[in-house]
């Protein structure tokens, strides 16, 4: 063991969070520094755990469905796509075309919803002030939207077992392509404001760099890994809920950087609207479908994932032939894709931590579910 | 008393009296212009509550914070940390001794007026160090760190920005500086060309690194390190840092008004024919806001709201009239002027505030010594050549 003298440098421990501004609720990420830079990191998760998935196991399939609501509570509508085409599947039932397009136009309306989040508290972290306040008021429409569709803003519950629970309301189609023509340009202001800011691109360029072969290892999804270069959406995958119908693009990175993941995160927006736009246009007439006045699956296993806003969401259901449901398992893109975190601030600086937690995108009410 | 009123330390005396009662009210008028300001950027209609338009809102927010509990933390440095905040204070407000605020109003005009600013500033730093450092804790000390080398950085470009106007001034007196543009008929932004805006941009983007704003707010970057320096402190000693940070901001744009703005000058000092600018723009300007009060009062639902705006725009109404008068106006004009053109300056603080992410540190340290230093350098050069012509 080598003598310790005066002149050599201690390693500090700082404890980000969990009361942090920017650690997106109750992250806590204990620092290893030197001086600025980072050179290791722990986190610590945890502190908003309600224990869901073992709730699931003692609910009936109805009861649970506002449950997943609480995960991702940015995105609450993509999660209960995800929950109710995870059960149609195990009751090998589907939602008739009608619940279907509805659902495809709520969901992409809540992914504008969560990355205008994203948004807004990423440039926040980075130290712009502003650009939140745009991004809450055209977020706001959009929960207006939820609200007038089912009366819900955040936690919507706007899907049920086997379709849908409400009609759409009058002037839903009215207002959603009112939205569409008026968001499209407030996109090109955001990007007005931060794309070529010379200081966002300095703060962004070659941080938090995360290859495509990297976010395989990690089972990194969603934003994170097309910025990476990986043309890989589960909408054009493993097309559900009729996603083949629509003609969108997927946005692809190439440097798998933190500026990369925000120019596709913009262009997702923009392509949310387009496939908004589609369906808006093609909402056939017909029933919204019926839930079963009691769903008692068969004895089997089910694993549905559908694209949410932060990644691949999967729900892993286990049916013991009994009204609720044997295990519930979920697989929460925030949780999987917080992995990386240690490998992308390793080198950095204290500030690029920020911008990481930032750019991962990550709820931490679904991280710890 | 016409002893007292003719003593030569009378208007000293009493114009240092009147800053240190009426800056901290200034300093919070200046917190409110700056949250209005923000909001406009931000379409929301920030304090609305206190007051018409959140006028007395800075008031509400003093006393709480007079009234607030002063929590030492244990672990803490006790006497420096109860030190620091007002190092940072008594720097901050000893800078005001030097500015001219008119050619009357002035509390001394030593001969290295400008060296005495940038001591003050450079010593203040040491109150956001020694808060840092007292604290005992891991935020404060990081913020404080990057403040000790935001400073060592920023000096160096600051200090040739203010080289190229001192030379084209040929004295460190302030009152001088103004004198000197008042003789050359022109503001030094414009002289030697227009060449003289290079320096001024060097020293608008290094004072508002040393005055800790944004872009360049990292001691106290929220969402990285909490508050920074001063996330320890609460109540009347994180007050005195509130104080200290926009009185240095208020000195930093007094600085640049006078080197390179024509300090209380009027614009075209030299052009006679002018004159009345001097009467009209500042009644314009006072009467047109007062105006422009009254017809905010139908909106406002409270009636004692009411009131209070209606007192407020027959101020602004009066203020303008008062203008008018030759006597006061002569009195008046030099402050008038000279609070403008730094309200210009902290207006574009704030808005840099409401536009700009945040540099990373390594990111403003080659700012400062890759570009400010020998920009600033390459302008004292320019400066200096074009002078001798």
């Amino acid at each position: 063991m080598p003598e310790t003298t005066f002149l050599d440098s201690t390693e500090l421990v700082l404890n980000m969070g969990p009361q942090h501004p920017s650690t997106h609720g109750v992250l806590r990420v204990i620092l290893k520094l030197d001086g600025e830079k980072v050179i290791g990191t722990e986190c610590v998760i945890g502190y908003l755990h309600r224990g869901v998935e073992k709730i699931g196991e003692n609910r009936t399939y109805q009861q649970f469905a506002p449950y997943v609501d609480r995960m991702d509570y940015v995105a609450a509508v993509s999660n209960g796509l995800g929950y109710c085409l995870a059960v149609e599947k195990l009751l090998n039932i589907e939602a008739p075309p009608r619940a279907q397009v509805t659902r495809v136009i709520l969901t992409e309306l809540n992914r504008i919803a969560s990355h205008l989040l994203w948004l807004g508290t990423h440039a926040l972290d980075i130290g712009a002030i502003t650009p939140v306040f745009y991004c809450f008021r055209e977020r706001e429409e959009v929960l207006k939207i939820f609200e007038n569709y089912c009366g819900a803003r955040l936690t919507t519950h706007a899907f049920r077992v086997g379709g849908l629970q409400y009609e759409l309301y009058d002037g839903f189609e009215q207002q959603v392509k009112a939205f569409c023509d008026m968001f499209l340009p407030k996109v090109d202001e955001y990007e007005e404001l931060l794309t070529n800011n010379r200081i966002w691109v300095a703060r962004l360029k070659g941080v938090g760099i995360l290859t495509g072969d990297e976010c395989k290892e990690f089972g990194v999804t969603g934003p994170v890994l097309r910025a990476a270069g990986v043309k890989w959406d589960l909408r054009k995958a493993q097309p559900y809920s009729g996603y083949e119908q629509y003609d969108f693009d997927v946005p692809t990175g190439e440097n798998g950087d933190t500026y990369d993941r925000y120019i596709v995160r913009m262009q997702e927006m923009r392509q949310s609207v387009r496939i908004i736009r589609q369906a808006v246009d093609r909402i056939p007439a017909g029933p919204i479908g019926k839930t079963p006045k009691v769903i008692k699956p068969a004895t089997g296993e089910v694993y549905v994932s559908i694209e949410a806003p932060k990644g691949e969401l999967g729900y892993f259901v286990v049916s013991d032939n009994s009204t609720q449901p044997y295990r519930m398992r979920v697989r929460p893109p925030s949780f999987v894709n917080l992995q990386a975190l240690d490998r992308m601030v390793r080198g950095g600086l204290v500030a690029d931590v920020v911008a990481i937690i930032g750019t991962l995108d990550i709820v931490l009410g679904e991280v710890d579910r | 008393m016409q002893t007292i009123l003719q003593s030569p330390l009378f208007i000293p005396l009493a114009v240092t009296i009147v800053i240190i009662a009426v800056f901290p009210l200034v300093a919070g008028y200046l917190t409110l212009v700056e949250r209005k300001v923000l909001a406009d950027f931000q379409v929301r209609l920030g304090p609305m509550r206190v007051g018409p338009h959140g006028l007395l809102q800075p008031i509400a927010d003093a006393l709480k914070l007079m009234l607030k509990e002063d929590i030492i933390p244990t672990d803490a440095d006790q006497w420096i940390f109860w030190m620091a905040p007002v190092i940072s204070t008594f720097t901050a407000l000893t800078s005001f001794a030097v500015l001219p605020f008119s050619q009357l109003l002035y509390v001394a005009d030593v001969n290295v007026g400008i060296l005495v600013i940038m001591a003050m500033s450079a010593v203040g730093i040491l109150g956001i160090i020694l808060g840092g450092w007292a604290s005992n804790s891991h935020y404060p000390l990081l913020g404080a760190l990057r403040s000790a080398a935001q400073l060592v950085s920023y000096e160096v470009a600051l200090s040739f920005a203010l080289l190229s106007g001192l030379m084209v001034a040929g004295t460190l007196s302030m009152q001088g500086i103004i004198k000197a543009q008042l003789s050359h008929g022109v503001w030094f932004a414009f002289s030697n060309y227009g060449f003289m805006l290079v320096p001024f941009v060097v020293y608008l983007i290094s004072a508002t690194a040393e005055t800790n704003r944004a872009p360049f707010d990292l001691p106290e970057a929220e969402s990285e390190l909490v508050a920074g320096f001063h996330t320890e402190y609460s109540g009347f000693r994180w007050a005195l840092y509130f104080l200290a940070e926009y009185a240095n901001m208020f000195v930093a744009s007094s600085v640049a008004v006078t080197l390179f703005w024509g300090g209380w000058l009027r614009p075209f000092p030299s052009v006679a024919w002018l004159d009345p600018i001097n009467y009209v723009l500042p009644f314009l300007l006072f009467f047109g806001s007062g105006a422009g009060s009254f017809l905010l009062v139908k909106r406002l639902p409270d009636p004692l709201q009411q009131k209070v705006l209606i007192l407020v725009a027959l101020l602004l109404i009066l203020s303008g009239l008062v203008f008018l008068v030759p006597q006061v106006n002569h009195a008046v004009i030099g402050l008038f002027w000279f609070l403008l053109k730094v309200a210009v300056i902290i207006y574009l603080l704030v808005w840099f505030r409401g536009t700009f992410p945040r540099f990373r540190y390594d990111q403003l340290m080659n700012i400062g010594w890759k570009y400010m230093i020998p920009i600033g350098m390459a302008a004292v050069l320019v400066n200096a050549l074009l002078g001798m012509t």
